[in-house]
């Protein structure tokens, strides 16, 4: 005889198998968990269901299918790394410029170009035609788990290695054909794995990307906002043909075409505010709109940059690397918040969060200092770019910048800048030798800079536009924040602000007559007392 | 021995004392977006000093129309007779006790040296302020009504020297209302209408 208890157990049982098969019918019914914004679900296509050893194996399956992309990244920014600058002729992009931070990538490939949007890319010898050099994953990848380590010349990692050779550090070979099965849009991660980390590490270079932008909240990016309207990196740098908008060599500083008409022919650059917003975006007070007509909506919309908790690099000082320890070891110094503020192999830092903007007229031109240039030994500081514009050259705007502050090698001879060979585990690479001469003369034969074997360092800056991190409207500047003796504008020429003081000389005139007056009055006053009392 | 004249009807007073209010209101608002003091805040400051100058329009399109239906606007006629006898009265015959030299009647209702100031302001004062003010605030249609070559740095030290010489006339206006018969005589007059005059001396 069954308890009654046991019978009562036994039901329940039943019920549960019964309730458990009935699941598992309806989820073979109900459509697979693909996302709903593709009509392609690559876990299908037998073409990725087989081992990878590695990249361009990947993009060999892709380009199966996807027979026009190779060609469509071929003739990008992000494939060539060179921009020719059809305003000032200067040829850019990270293959030719120099800046403040790594310096170059020339000699320094195999490290700088783990995020080149290619596979191999360690030398001049890299073929630039080459289809299944594409990497499509770096893009595409929707896992997380995709890396291009520094050091691999873009090329991932399909079995476990010793990387440097003898370090004893393993890197983690990763699984290619998960990751292939779920390739998918760009998202903030995909184009975040690159840019949030750009000058080497976390928010170190632009100040309003890093990788706190993955799932911001709405205080830090009213539009990324992850729990909001959680726009992706490509909802703004709308693209076609894989050419991706949006430039920091030409920049749009003013947008005066107004909002974008779906289906016009020419639309612009759809990466900037007004290209959404219109120039007229302020429905309440028309005032705003006014202000509108001299500052991009970066400067008040974005009231500081570095928001996310994340520090950015400021000033980056080459000159003081070099540092060893009582052991010949090299030192690195934290501050108090835990930022690096020294490195033997790289010389002093300056780190900073919640950093309010300098303020520039912009026009969207931008003079670099290339390689070739002379250097002026009188001036101040060298520019590594110059932001041009002007209060009334009819196409500048006030925009805010994050200015970044360096001190770097230059030829003392030849007055030029110079390109060390950092990364590289071997002899000439700064980072491990600590010799300026070997990674000077290693650097420039690469570069092809004349090198004169005599070197200093030239007080450097580099401007660079704010855009990202655009606060909710309730955050954004108030009045006073420029309307004030010394506020952020103070300055800045062509402007006339009220609150400003800008003229002391019409104050000191205005007060004085005032004081005359009133000192007329009262001495009249007091004589017609004085003569009253005599009477 | 004093009698007492009705020198200012009902809307002349309301219009005083309305566009006084308004005035000094401006001159605080006003000097608080120049950056002078901290007051309001200067976001406040600006959206009051625009709803007052509004509302100032507003009262002088009622005062023009006033003045020009009752042909008060005579009153501001300038003349030079007995300029000199009053100048010399507030430099001198003041302390004197001397009698003023000009007696208001409602029909000429202000001395000479009054009509010469308020014509000045009128005509000068008020322009400079009106003009700026307005450019000022019609700021963003500088190019749309052909003004481009317009510096806001002109038109806002137009105004703010305006605002000075407005400031400069409201002290003196101020102190010379308490050179009537009495010290209050001329303000009662501007609150009731009815001002208590001298006749003749003692």
């Amino acid at each position: 005889m069954m308890s009654k208890s046991t019978r009562v157990a036994l039901a329940v049982c039943l019920a549960g198998w019964m309730g458990f098969a009935a699941l598992g019918s309806a989820s073979a019914e109900e459509p697979k968990s693909v996302k709903l914004n593709t009509t392609a679900d690559h876990t299908k296509f037998k073409e990725l269901q087989r081992e990878f050893a590695s990249g361009p194996e990947v993009t060999k399956a892709c380009l199966t299918c996807h027979t026009e992309a190779a060609g469509q990244i071929h003739r990008t920014k992000h494939w060539k790394w060179e921009y020719k600058n059809p305003d000032t002729d200067q040829l850019l992009g990270k293959k030719n410029v120099i800046n403040n931070f790594c310096i170059s990538i020339a000699s320094n490939e195999a490290a700088c170009n783990s995020c080149h949007v290619g596979y191999g890319w360690k030398d001049a010898s890299f073929d630039f035609t080459s289809e299944e050099n594409v990497d499509c994953v770096v893009c595409h990848d929707t896992t997380g788990n995709y890396k291009k380590p520094s050091g691999l010349a873009g090329n991932v990692v399909t079995k476990d290695m010793e990387f440097p050779p003898g370090s004893g550090k393993i890197l983690k070979a990763i699984d290619l054909t998960k990751i292939a099965q779920k390739v998918g849009k760009s998202s903030r991660d995909t184009c975040g794995s690159c840019h949030f980390n750009g000058g080497g590490g976390d928010g170190v270079k632009h100040g309003d990307m890093d990788s706190s932008l993955a799932a911001p909240e709405k205080e830090l990016d009213v539009h990324m906002d992850a729990s909001g309207l959680d726009f992706t990196c490509g909802t703004c740098h709308k693209t076609s043909s894989h050419d991706v908008a949006g430039s920091r060599y030409t920049p749009t500083a003013k947008d005066a075409q107004g909002a974008h008409l779906r289906g016009a022919t020419d639309n612009g650059n759809p990466a900037t505010c007004v290209s959404c917003h219109g120039n007229g975006p302020h429905k309440e007070e028309a005032r705003l709109n006014q202000h509108a007509t001299k500052l991009a909506c970066q400067t008040c919309h974005i009231p500081e940059f570095a928001r996310g908790g994340i520090a950015t690099k400021m000033n980056w000082d080459w000159s003081t690397a070099g540092q060893r320890d009582a052991n010949g070891q090299q030192i690195t110094r934290k501050d108090a918040k835990g930022h690096i503020t020294y490195e033997s192999r790289k010389g002093d830092f300056i780190m900073a969060e919640n950093v309010k903007p300098s303020y520039v007229w912009f026009n969207g031109q931008v003079n670099y200092t290339l390689k070739t240039d002379k250097l002026d030994v009188n001036a101040d500081l060298t520019h590594i770019n110059k932001l041009s514009g002007s209060p009334n050259d009819g196409k500048s705007m006030i925009w805010p910048v994050k200015r970044f502050g360096g001190k770097q090698p230059y030829d003392t001879v030849n007055l030029t800048l110079l390109t060390p060979h950092t990364a590289g585990n071997d002899d000439t690479g700064y980072w491990k030798n600590l010799e300026w001469d070997k990674a000077l003369q290693a650097g420039v034969k690469v570069s092809g800079i004349p090198y004169s074997g005599k070197f200093g360092f030239v007080r450097t800056q580099m401007d660079w536009p704010i855009t990202h991190m655009v606060a909710p409207k309730e955050k954004a500047l108030g009045c006073v924040e420029c309307h004030a003796r010394d506020g952020r504008l103070a300055g800045l020429p062509g402007i006339y602000m009220p609150a400003s003081g800008s003229n002391p000389q019409l104050d000191k005139l205005g007060w004085g007559l005032v004081l005359l007056t009133l000192i007329g009055v009262l001495g009249h006053g007091a004589l017609r007392i004085v003569s009253r009392r005599k009477a | 021995m004093t009698e007492r004249v009705y020198l200012f009807k009902g809307f002349e007073r309301f219009w005083h004392w309305s566009q006084a209010a308004l005035i000094i209101f401006m001159l605080v608002t006003g000097f608080e977006i120049h950056g002078s003091f901290t007051a309001f805040g200067f976001e406040q400051a600006v959206g009051y000093h625009t709803i007052a100058a509004w509302t100032l329009v507003g009262l002088w399109i009622f005062a023009i129309f006033w003045h020009l239906v009752t042909g008060e606007w005579r009153q501001y006629i300038p003349t030079t007779d007995k300029v000199v006898a009053i100048m010399h009265y507030y430099s001198s015959g003041i302390f004197k006790d001397e009698p003023h030299p000009f007696r208001p009647t409602s029909v000429l209702k202000h001395n000479p040296l009054q009509r010469i100031t308020y014509l000045l302001i009128l005509t000068l004062l008020s322009p400079l302020l009106w003009i700026t003010g307005w450019l000022y605030l019609f700021y963003a249609d500088w190019s749309t009504w052909g003004l481009s070559a317009l510096q806001l740095e002109w038109v806002a030290t137009g105004h703010t020297i305006g605002a000075f010489l407005m400031l400069a006339f409201l002290i003196s206006h101020l102190y010379l209302a308490t050179t009537g018969h009495k010290l209050t005589s001329q303000i009662k007059a501007m609150i009731t209408g009815w001002e208590e005059i001298e006749t003749s001396k003692h």
